[in-house]
């Protein structure tokens, strides 16, 4: 017998599961195909405006820092300022995304893009988030072309850009959008929720942020005119 | 295999409590964890029904783990990626090893794995010619001391600063010895910039998952520092070591999960990075790891199932047991002389090595009953532990001291008018003999308790004589 054959039948057996395979199968069919979603918490049921509010405040809790933007033709600018204010260079790297791709580069010209994966080299990552949700402070970012999964991690500081109208109360809001988009049971290779920068508290629990991940989080939230 | 000497508990806590840089780095333990975990509590008023969610989701999964199982490895297939079954741990061995082979791969990265310590696997690598780097800066810590966790989240929590200075200084020797290394932060930086190497050259990264999702063929890590993320991302493979009982049903089961893992173990609201793998590159992504495998685990897990055992299955190892523990307070995680120590440890080691090896661990406590009262799937520990009691009564595995001691305590009990007198008279000699001091610093056929507490000594009456003077 095969250990997949072994494990399988050591666990129907413990379980006493002969009799009952149909009733089983049934429960387990019924939660797949609608799952119940259990307890979400009071605290991300608000006005969309207070979510927004709510998403801000959460992540700032957190050592993000957070700007808001009146609409997208003010995020290169605000990304700009940033880059400045931290003496960092003005550099940045991105996917293919499309609503990044469409933002006002040229009113900083100064600002060099370059499109594609990060390899360790860039100082910054700028990506756009599928969603934010309200409960935690969490950006959730989709791997892909648009936002590689590098530009995550690699940069010692990542700026996400996220729409206010993206900005949900709590994780199962965050899903159904998710199952919309792509249908269910299917996911992008890798959905990364982030809240707040690298940190680790490993030597004698103090807290330390830039671990291997950015040291610095930035998050423009942009209002949709 | 790492090294078992949960046999030699007691010498092992004699030991940690002589150990003058264990206790120092253990008083920092209550403080931490306990004031952010009470925090993040009462900052969400549903944290306590969501307990009762996590458990009855926990529970369903359970009673259904062979079907959750088979979906599970249907839907990772259908993403292109690979399930491996293993019974053992020498199985479990042997797939890494031919995954790494299959590749050519001469170094892997590795998340933060309890799995991997349980299967042996750093050790085996090595032996095999292949090179294991562990990234989490803790686990970072102790590979280069040779050592094992003590802490299933913090594995690096019975080492100090200075002992990490001198760790970096003896193993970083291409950097400038006069470097001053007396921040904190340096100590993170140097790792960082060493281990960012490691993550960019390495062949094969290997994590854990903290939890499987069936309606998906999803695996998931939870971290704060991102290395578990640069370690899935950047090498040719992905391997993910999983438990069977990691398995979860749907996304919503999942989030219901997430909101007490965080708070219970470090009390954040939710942790840094929580990250959704599902299969390998696809064919328009610029990176990510070219194979995706999951190693499921059994090792006795599944003969768990249906015994008085059943419900430690439920543990999502966020290790708010040990950090409310007096007893891993005071000896701290080696001492349990395997892979999982505090409460969790104490049920779960005997499981999965046996209790003749594990026997004292179930002992290890004092029967505070915080454990369970902060465990967020409400394992009830305390009552595991003392299942682990009398099986290992029943097989006459007790020195003979403690048979005895219970032998006897069972001819008085059996016998109440003999019992009140036998007690009364205990009672009053030891009162006689304590009062001075209020406690006992040594007691006959007590040598276990009180070498390292007091004893207190009785105020006055027997239990019995006060109810009976109650009920008048
Ligand atoms: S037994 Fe409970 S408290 Fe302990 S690690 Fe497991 S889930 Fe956490």
């Amino acid at each position: 017998m095969s250990a997949r054959d072994t494990i399988l039948a050591t666990i129907r057996r413990s379980l006493k599961a002969e009799g009952d395979e149909a009733g089983r199968r049934q429960a387990v069919e019924a939660r797949l195909a609608a799952p119940p979603s259990g307890i979400v918490p009071k605290r991300g049921q608000l006005p969309h405006e207070e979510q927004v509010a709510l998403f801000a405040e959460m992540a700032t809790a957190v050592d993000a820092t957070v700007e808001r933007v009146a609409g997208p033709g003010q995020v290169t600018q605000a990304l700009s300022r940033f880059l400045r204010e931290r003496n960092l260079p003005q550099a940045v790297v991105r996917g293919t995304d499309p609503y990044l791709a469409g933002l006002d580069w040229e009113s900083v010209p100064h600002l060099r893009t370059k499109t594609g994966i990060a390899d360790g080299s860039e100082e910054v990552g700028l990506s756009h988030a599928f969603a934010g949700v309200a409960e935690s402070g969490t950006a959730v970012l989709l791997s892909g072309p648009e936002n590689p999964t590098t530009v995550n991690f690699l940069p010692e500081t990542h700026v996400i850009v996220v729409e206010a109208r993206d900005i949900v109360g709590d994780y199962e809001a965050m899903w159904s959008r998710l199952r919309d988009r792509f249908g269910r049971g299917t996911m992008p290779r890798t959905v990364n929720m982030v809240t707040g920068p690298s940190r680790s508290a490993d030597i004698e629990q103090t807290l330390l942020l830039g671990a291997h991940g950015p040291r610095r989080l930035h998050l423009i939230v942009v209002d949709t005119p | 295999m790492v090294e078992i000497t949960s046999p030699r508990f007691k010498a092992n806590a004699r030991e940690a409590l002589a150990d003058k840089d264990l206790q120092r780095a253990l008083t920092k333990v209550p403080s931490g964890f306990i004031a952010k975990r009470a925090k993040a509590r009462e900052k969400l008023p549903e944290f306590d029904a969501l307990r009762d969610r996590a458990r009855d989701i926990k529970n369903h999964t359970l009673a259904h783990l062979d079907l959750y199982l088979e979906r599970f490895e249907a839907k990772v297939k259908e993403n292109g990626g690979h399930v491996h079954w293993a019974a053992d741990a020498a199985e479990a061995r042997e797939i890494v090893l031919k995954i790494c082979r299959d590749l050519d791969a001469r170094t892997v990265t590795k998340g933060k794995t309890m799995i991997s310590e349980e299967i042996g696997l750093n050790d085996y690598l090595e032996e095999q010619g292949i090179e294991p780097v562990e990234t989490d800066l803790g686990e970072y810590i102790i590979q280069l001391r040779k050592e094992h966790p003590s802490h299933i989240i913090a594995p690096a929590i019975h080492v100090n600063r200075d002992q990490v200075e001198a760790d970096f200084r003896r193993v970083h020797g291409h950097l400038p010895q006069d470097r001053d290394l007396t921040a904190p932060e340096t100590l993170l930086g140097e790792a960082r910039g060493i281990l960012r190497d490691r993550f960019l050259k390495a062949d094969v990264g290997i994590t854990g998952a903290n939890f499987l999702v069936a309606e998906t063929g999803t695996s998931i890590i939870v971290t704060n520092e991102g290395n578990g993320d640069l370690t899935q991302t950047l090498p040719k493979a992905h391997v993910v070591l999983a438990s069977i009982e990691k398995i979860t049903p749907t996304l919503q089961d999942v989030s219901q999960n997430l909101r007490v893992l965080a708070r219970s173990a470090t009390g954040q609201d939710m942790s840094v990075y929580t990250t959704f793998s599902t299969g390998p590159r696809r064919a328009d992504d610029p990176d990510g790891p070219g194979e995706y495998h999951v190693v499921l685990l059994d090792n006795g897990r599944s003969s768990m199932l249906g015994s008085e055992f059943e419900e430690m299955l439920r543990c999502i190892r966020c290790g708010a047991c040990m950090n409310h523990c007096p007893v891993y307070h005071t000896v701290g995680g080696h001492a349990y002389g395997w892979v999982y120590p505090g409460p969790m440890g104490a049920v779960l080691t005997p499981s999965l090595i046996g209790v003749d090896k594990a026997g004292h661990l179930p002992n290890a406590s004092t029967f505070c009953g915080r454990c369970e009262e902060v465990c967020p799937m409400r394992i009830p520990l305390p009552k595991m532990m003392r299942h682990w009691r009398e099986r290992e009564f029943e097989r006459h595995l007790q020195p003979a001291t403690q048979r005895w001691g219970i032998k006897g305590w069972a001819f008085f009990a059996r016998r109440p008018a003999l019992y009140r007198a036998a007690s009364g008279i205990a009672m009053r000699l030891l009162g006689a003999m304590g009062r001075k001091r209020g406690r006992f610093a040594s007691l006959p056929l007590a040598g276990g308790w009180t070498s390292h507490r007091d004893f207190p000594s009785p105020q006055g009456k027997t239990f019995q004589q006060q109810w009976a003077e109650r009920k008048r």
